[in-house]
């Protein structure tokens, strides 16, 4: 784990209630430029609550949030973009009717002229996303296409391609590629690897262990609103996580179920041993069992409902 | 790099298909209007053609009808691209005619006795206020424009009718012409123009004059983009840091002027106003924008479609008239051309939301 100076974002003991319900509680993690930190949790795991609580839309009720290694109080997401924090949304990023090149500068448009002649400077626009697309390997066909066209795949990887052109230091991205298909959500990972090469602090959420795997270089698991894991990708193999997300005992159970209702079905049957070989083939963790590093609460301390 | 077969070329990419002359106008929303153009104007050069459809008198009657709806359809078009409507904008229309001829009335009829200078400024402040009023309202209340604004259709249209007759007995107000400073205004906005024998109003080059600034703000301003923006996501709008509440306040007052200048230059044209002038005109304005490929979702249209819109709109009543079709027809056709547009806009969208 990397000294707590050279962290872009860093929390300490952050919580959020509202009323009497416990949306996160003690969340200590650090995010460092360059690098890919990827928060993995399931639904309701309380992942949604902690990154609208790092892009500013909601202030937290305890606990500390710090930038460049001061603390700071976020009131909106204007706020948290202003140091250069920004959020891409999985459904909140384009307009589909608008052309790629008027989305990418929407809100920012460069002008030339002055005064009443002050105009939108169309040949810079078109010119500085063809540039800043391909920079990120994203390889557009026409910048006169409306957004409405392209895959779900390009248009995550075109609003990160703005975002990292407006400045951002930090990406949060929520659950870019839930919502796609195996091959376009390569193409979104590659783009987080690129965002990451051009030293960009890249958190990455997502419930899926085999897309933050290959992107990610530290691994943050939510559990119940608190952490449950805080590992570097030395300390954690691909099937740890999985197990970690999932709950190795709640997997366990899973098989069992699925071995009564295969028992008639010889295929599904095979299946099923096969996924009990993986659960067991996976070593216990000793992260998991004994925390070192982070604070590690188990699920007994989440919400109570 | 990860390996690709092929770099992204900085000119041309072998995706992209050349497209022809007419799948790139197919992407424009004006395309239904150009069409509708045509169409009309051709079924009337045939059935009309001993009435001289195909002539300069009836161009210039056509044109004549078209610029006042024109110019108020431009504006609509720049709302609704914003995602908003205005119905009120006939209500206010009648209000600020009357403003005017209220203003310049003498004192003994129950007027304030103005010239006409003062009264064109009292008239587009009046107006403004009540565009700011209808913006205030959609923006505070976060209920639907269409709601807001049959609401002001109605309390402006009668604050104008219930004024008028309080102040000066009368629904109509007239002899705009003895007014000091008529003549100024005569000549910017109530003059013809006389081509091959035709009379054509001047109030047809403020309408070109508005459409081509519209349309340039559209496409070629940050306001433009915004308008866009608003329209097509405001969520998506907002967060990027668009001003989505003054975007759409600033096209509520837009509207309103729209209507204020319809109504002083009318007034100077007819020299005279009536409580009743107006009425409707919210509904042509909007399918005149309609027609012309604006999306009633918001998001998509242009003001130069709005433009060919309101042409449409002054052909297919020119053409009825020196038809002498009987004018009971008139709204069939009206109504029939609306559809088609809607039907054919809706279409084109799906074509261009997933190509």
């Amino acid at each position: 784990m990397s000294t707590d100076n050279d962290a872009l974002i860093e929390t300490r003991h952050l919580s959020k209630y509202f009323g009497s319900v416990i949306a996160i509680k003690d969340i200590s993690m650090l995010v460092h430029p360059g690098r890919v930190t990827c928060l993995l949790g399931d639904n309701g795991a309380g992942k949604s609550t902690l990154i609208k609580t790092l892009s500013g839309v909601y202030e937290p009720s305890e606990g500390e949030y710090l930038c460049d290694g001061e603390e700071m109080h976020l009131k909106s997401p204007r706020d948290a973009l202003a140091r250069g924090i920004a959020t891409v949304y999985q459904d909140l990023a384009m307009i589909p009717l608008l052309s790629i090149w008027r989305n990418f500068f929407l809100g920012s448009e460069p002008t030339k002229g002055w005064g009443p002649l002050r105009r939108f400077d169309v040949k810079k626009a078109k010119e500085i996303t063809r540039e800043e697309l391909s920079k990120m390997g994203i390889d557009i066909r026409d910048p006169e296409q409306a957004v409405g066209t392209l895959s779900g795949g390009e248009r995550q990887s075109l609003a990160i391609a703005r975002a990292v052109y407006f400045g951002a230091r930090v990406l949060i991205l929520d659950e870019p590629t839930a919502a796609l298909g195996v091959k376009q959500a390569g193409v979104v990972l590659r783009y987080i690897v690129k965002a990451k090469q051009r030293g960009v602090a890249v958190v990455f959420i997502t419930h899926n262990p085999h897309h933050a795997f290959p992107v990610g270089d530290h691994f943050v698991i939510l559990r119940r609103g608190s952490v449950f894991g805080d590992f570097s990708k030395d300390e954690v193999t691909l099937e740890h996580l999985v197990q970690m997300m999932a709950g190795g005992a709640e997997l366990d159970t899973l098989t069992h179920e699925l071995e009564r209702v295969a028992a008639d079905d010889p295929d599904l049957r095979r299946a099923v041993a096969e996924l009990a070989q993986e659960v067991k083939a996976a070593p216990q963790l000793p992260g998991a069992a004994e925390p070192s590093s982070p604070p590690v609460t188990d699920g007994e301390a989440g919400p109570e409902d | 790099m990860a390996t690709t077969a092929t770099e992204p070329t900085a000119d041309r990419d072998e995706r992209v298909r050349r497209v022809g002359g007419i799948r790139k106008l197919l992407d424009r929303p004006e395309l239904g209007a150009i069409a509708g153009l045509i169409v009309v104007w051709v079924f009337f050069a045939i059935i009309a053609a001993e009435n001289n459809f195909v002539g300069m008198a009836t161009t210039a009657s056509i044109l004549n009808r078209a610029a006042p709806l024109g110019i108020l359809a431009v504006a609509v078009a720049l709302l609704m691209i914003a995602g908003e409507f205005d119905l009120s904008i006939g209500s206010i229309l009648g209000f600020s005619g009357m403003a005017i001829m209220i203003a310049v009335t003498p004192v003994d009829a129950g007027g304030l006795g103005w010239s006409l200078m003062p009264a064109v400024i009292l008239a587009l402040v009046l107006a403004l206020v009540t565009g700011l009023i209808n913006g205030w309202l959609v923006i505070v209340t976060r209920l639907p424009s269409f709601i807001i604004t049959l609401g002001t259709l109605f309390t402006f249209r009668g604050l104008t009718i219930a004024i008028t007759r309080l102040r000066t007995n009368r629904t109509q107000l007239g002899n705009l012409d003895e007014v000091p400073g008529y003549e100024f205004f005569r000549s910017y906005f109530g003059r013809d123009f006389e081509i091959l024998g035709a009379h054509f109003s001047i109030s047809i080059l403020w309408w070109i004059a508005f459409t081509a600034l519209a349309t340039w703000m559209l496409v070629r301003t940050r306001s433009g983009n915004w308008i866009f923006g608003t329209g097509g996501a405001p969520d998506a709008a907002r967060a990027v840091g668009v001003p989505v509440r003054r975007v759409k306040i600033a096209l509520f007052l837009t509207t309103a002027f729209a209507a204020f200048f319809v109504a002083m230059s009318q007034a100077v044209e007819f020299t005279g106003a009536d409580t009743l002038r107006g009425t409707r005109r919210e509904f042509e304005a909007i399918i005149a924008a309609v027609v012309g490929g604006c999306l009633l979702t918001g998001g998509y249209g242009s003001a130069i479609g709005a433009a060919l819109g309101a042409l449409i709109f002054a052909m297919v009543q020119q053409g009825i008239v020196i038809t002498g079709i009987d004018g009971d027809w008139y709204q069939v056709f009206i109504g029939v051309v609306l559809l088609a547009a809607v039907i054919f806009n809706n279409f084109i969208r799906r074509k261009a939301a997933s190509r």
